[in-house]
């Protein structure tokens, strides 16, 4: 009796668990099927109307690799110094652990009130407008715990003994980082990089609180000009009523799937080809 | 029978002078390296109690005791590599060429410069054997032109009795060679920027017996030029290698002689066990 | 070479500092605006106040229908995500071999992975439609459909990790449960999940703190309706859903209207920090049980 009551409790939390995946894969065919007949090459590079089967999501895709491209730009290279000092110099200080903990707090932090700072701060305070760069750098204010942790893991992987040899030569503290241990966590690095980056470009409500436009008729042509990304062309056109334009929704929204797996891909290929390299 | 416990430990090279009859094998050089009443303590655990001794100049001196006994902790108090482990903390002096390295201003840079190391487990870095070499004269600021260069990384690992094994793939990664290759490619890497001094760790306590004999011939070639210090837990190694022996125990010094009398005629009874294998 | 170590570290320094910035920011910011707000509304009408109308011509400012609506979203997503997170961290930590669980654990974690705005399609046109054909007088835009959805996607969360606190389960207490002769099931739910009990609660409030500030699936499918109700099935609006709505729009800067993001954000940014807390505490308690 008790032996079938397990066996039944199994069932029941394995049947929850498919359950969960079968939800995945309902998400999977319904977008497929409502989006795949409106995905062309005229649709990725059409601009949007007011006519649902002649709209196009050009100004949205550029939108969107311009403001990810600028967000790596500025996330990368202040989210591997922050990284490094953390890893590197400030492991036993106070400050050093307030701020480790600091990052931790923010990661958890709702993406909307990144929208509510890059507005403040970047939108108005500092003059930007309600540009790509402002919105660029909103968004890597909210990637940089992602890239910190990403990066401190991949410096933490690099054998001691390197760094021991190193200084056994009489290197100095940033020598050796520079040139033994960067180039060995570079991969690391970029990975965690990446998979920051995948989930940046799916975000909406930061970018729209900070006032990237949703209707946009244009690509961007410059880091002043005002733009929409992919995840609110497809908010846009979700909220009309009319069905021809959430078929248009549908196909965007197999675009950034797309996109993203393409990322994400790309990010475990990086890992995977440089795990040999240090295994000595 | 008495114990080391109810004996005087000798403290200092005078003692032994008096009752050390022959002169040295080579140099009445002053000494070049040498503590003075050296502590040395893991946070409150004291690894290294009241050291003092003086090590001559071009001779092979060879560091013998059970696990644990300090003999590694003493050989990095002498490039100050132990600097890089955290809540640590130094009392006493260690001299060389009679400047306390441990004093106010001492450039712990320079100091690795004069003093190279060559570790327990081989730690070539994980790029080609050419730049393995010239990464410790780039850094330092020695690597000439492009030919001198070669020249100089030629000049190393001829030292190190490794050039003819792999004149032909300098560029090819350093993690494809033989553990003692790797080991012997560690040693030329360390001579590669001229220091005075060598330190080495056990340098082939991961070898095979073949390695082994290579590693100990090369460490007795080299006494003509550097001065070398070698820890080593394995006792006919010593007595092979080695002109003067030091032996520790818990921390302190019991003897330090010519090697001959440490191995036939040892002073202490304690150093008689430890040769004589009556304890590990 | 010195000077230059030093310029070096003090670079690195300051960009860790920006972390700090960041955050200061966000206090800063929503603090301002929040204050001005409030020398204009009373605190007491904002936060205790029915009726949430600051676009009218004759506002009202109190935030409990906003409140109602994030709590209500929240809570159908926590029915979802709790007992469905649950379980599947038990049959994943407990019962799957390990071939079973680097097969499944990828798939779920692909849930997480999906964007919110996505989510928002599935619940608007797949699942309140699917509901609709069950539930007669389901309303177009209601907080069931997204709140199901939010539990789908916040599921793998809580799977994740309470799975680790039951995994941090020293191994030496199921022999024991199963040396007495009990089955998987009681050893699991007995034992196991009773000794994981704060790491598992630290799961949970993350979670409510994950559906507490999402946005775009109930900017979505739940509406812009503020309404103080516990009704599932109308229109309502959450907090999050709020901020998009006016940042849509063209309110300039500087008004009351304005403000009022802010002050919401503002309640949203303590809710949600004082949840990640309490659930950081009590992480940390679970890890000094064990370590």
């Amino acid at each position: 009796m008790r032996r079938s009551l397990d066996l039944a409790f199994q069932a029941c939390a394995l049947l929850v668990l498919l359950a969960a995946l079968a939800a995945l894969a309902a998400l999977i065919v319904d977008v497929v099927r409502d989006g795949t007949a409106r995905l062309s090459w005229d649709f990725i590079t059409g601009y949007p109307s007011r006519r649902a089967s002649q709209a196009g999501i050009f100004p949205a895709l550029a939108g969107s690799i311009f403001v990810i491209l600028l967000t790596a730009i500025l996330a990368l290279p202040i989210g591997v110094a922050a990284a490094i000092y953390l890893e590197e110099y400030g492991r036993r200080n106070f400050v050093a652990r307030a701020i480790e903990l600091n990052i931790t707090n923010l990661a958890a932090v709702p993406s909307i009130i990144y929208g509510l700072l890059g507005l403040a701060v970047f939108v108005r305070l500092m003059g930007m407008g309600r540009s790509v760069i402002a919105g660029a750098a909103t968004l890597a204010l909210l990637a940089l715990p992602v890239v910190i942790l990403a990066t401190r893991e991949a410096l933490r992987a690099v054998p001691k003994s390197i760094r021991e040899g190193s200084y056994a030569l009489g290197a100095t503290k940033w020598q050796t980082i520079w040139h033994q241990v960067l180039p060995v966590a570079a991969p690391g690095i970029l990975t965690g990089l990446i998979l920051s980056l995948s989930r940046a470009i799916g975000e909406t409500a930061p970018l729209i609180t900070m006032g990237a436009l949703t209707y946009v008729s244009f690509a961007p042509d410059s880091i002043w000009s005002s733009f929409t990304v992919l995840p609110i062309q497809i908010f846009n056109w979700v909220s009309r009523p009319q069905r021809d334009f959430h078929a248009n929704a549908a196909a965007g929204i197999l675009l950034l799937m797309g996109l993203l797996l393409t990322m994400n891909g790309l990010a475990i290929w990086l890992r995977d080809r440089y795990q040999k390299k240090v295994a000595g | 029978m008495t114990t080391a416990r109810t004996r005087p430990l000798p403290g200092s090279l005078g003692e032994l002078a008096s009752r050390n009859a022959a002169p040295p094998s080579s140099s009445s050089e002053p000494c070049k390296i040498e503590a003075k009443h050296l502590n040395f303590y893991y946070g409150q655990k004291r690894a290294l109690e009241d050291i003092t001794v003086q090590i001559r100049p071009h001779l092979v001196t060879a560091f013998i005791g059970p696990s644990g006994c300090g003999k590694s902790t003493f050989l990095r108090t002498i490039n100050r590599m132990n600097d890089i482990i955290p809540d640590t903390h130094v009392d006493g002096q260690v001299l060389i060429d009679n400047t306390n390295i441990y004093g106010p201003g001492v450039d712990v840079v320079q100091l690795r410069r004069r003093v190279g190391m060559v570790f327990q487990k081989s730690n070539p870095f994980p790029k080609s054997i050419f730049d393995n070499i010239s990464y410790g004269l780039r850094i330092n600021g020695l690597a000439g032109t492009t030919s001198e260069l070669a020249g100089q990384v030629e000049e190393s690992l001829r030292q190190a009795a490794l050039w003819d094994e792999v004149k032909d793939r300098l560029h090819e990664s350093a993690l494809a060679l033989s553990g003692g290759q790797q080991q012997r490619l560690c040693i030329a890497r360390a001579l590669a920027i001229r220091p005075d001094i060598l330190l080495m760790d056990e340098p082939a306590s991961a070898l095979d017996p073949i390695a082994t004999q290579r590693i100990e011939e090369l460490a007795y070639d080299l006494k003509k030029k550097y001065t070398v210090v070698i820890v080593t837990h394995n006792m006919q190694q010593a007595a092979r290698v080695s002109d003067y022996t030091a032996f520790f125990w818990l921390g302190r010094l019991v003897e330090y002689d010519r090697t001959e009398k440490i191995f036939t005629n040892p002073t202490e009874k304690l150093t008689e066990d430890y040769v004589t294998g009556r304890f590990g | 070479m010195r000077r230059f170590e030093f310029v070096i570290e003090r670079g690195l320094f300051l960009c860790a500092l920006l972390s700090v910035g960041t955050t200061v920011g966000i206090i800063a910011v929503l603090a301002v605006e929040t204050a001005a707000f409030l020398r204009e509304v009373p605190i007491t009408d904002f936060l205790f106040g029915t009726e949430w109308t600051p676009l009218f011509s004759s506002p009202s400012f109190g935030v409990l229908p906003l409140v109602a609506g994030t709590t209500l979203v929240s809570l159908i997503a926590m029915l979802v995500a709790l007992p469905m997170g649950l379980l599947s961290a038990i049959y994943l930590s407990e019962y799957a071999n390990s071939r079973v669980r680097r097969v499944l654990k990828p798939i779920l974690e692909l849930l997480a992975g999906v964007p919110t705005v996505v989510y928002g399609y599935f619940a608007l046109l797949f699942v309140t439609p699917l509901l609709q054909q069950f539930i007669p007088g389901l309303a177009g835009f209601n907080a069931l459909g997204p709140g199901i959805v939010m539990g789908i996607m916040i599921l793998p969360l809580v799977s994740s990790l309470s799975e680790d606190a039951m995994r941090a389960v020293p191994n030496g207490l199921r022999e024991g449960s199963y040396a007495l002769g009990a089955t998987k099931m009681q050893t699991s739910l007995r034992v196991v999940v009773p000794a994981a009990f704060s790491g598992i609660t630290a799961a949970f409030i993350l979670a409510v703190s994950r559906a507490v500030g999402e946005t775009m699936i109930v900017a979505i499918a739940a509406g812009q309706q503020p309404r103080l109700t516990w009704n599932p099935l109308v229109q309502i609006e959450t907090m999050t859903a709020y901020i998009v709505q006016v940042s849509l729009g063209d309110t300039p800067q500087g008004t009351l209207e304005y403000r009022t993001i802010f002050a919401v954000g503002m309640l949203l940014f303590v809710g949600t920090f004082g949840l990640n807390l309490l659930s950081s505490w009590l992480r940390q308690r679970y890890r000094e049980e064990y370590s």
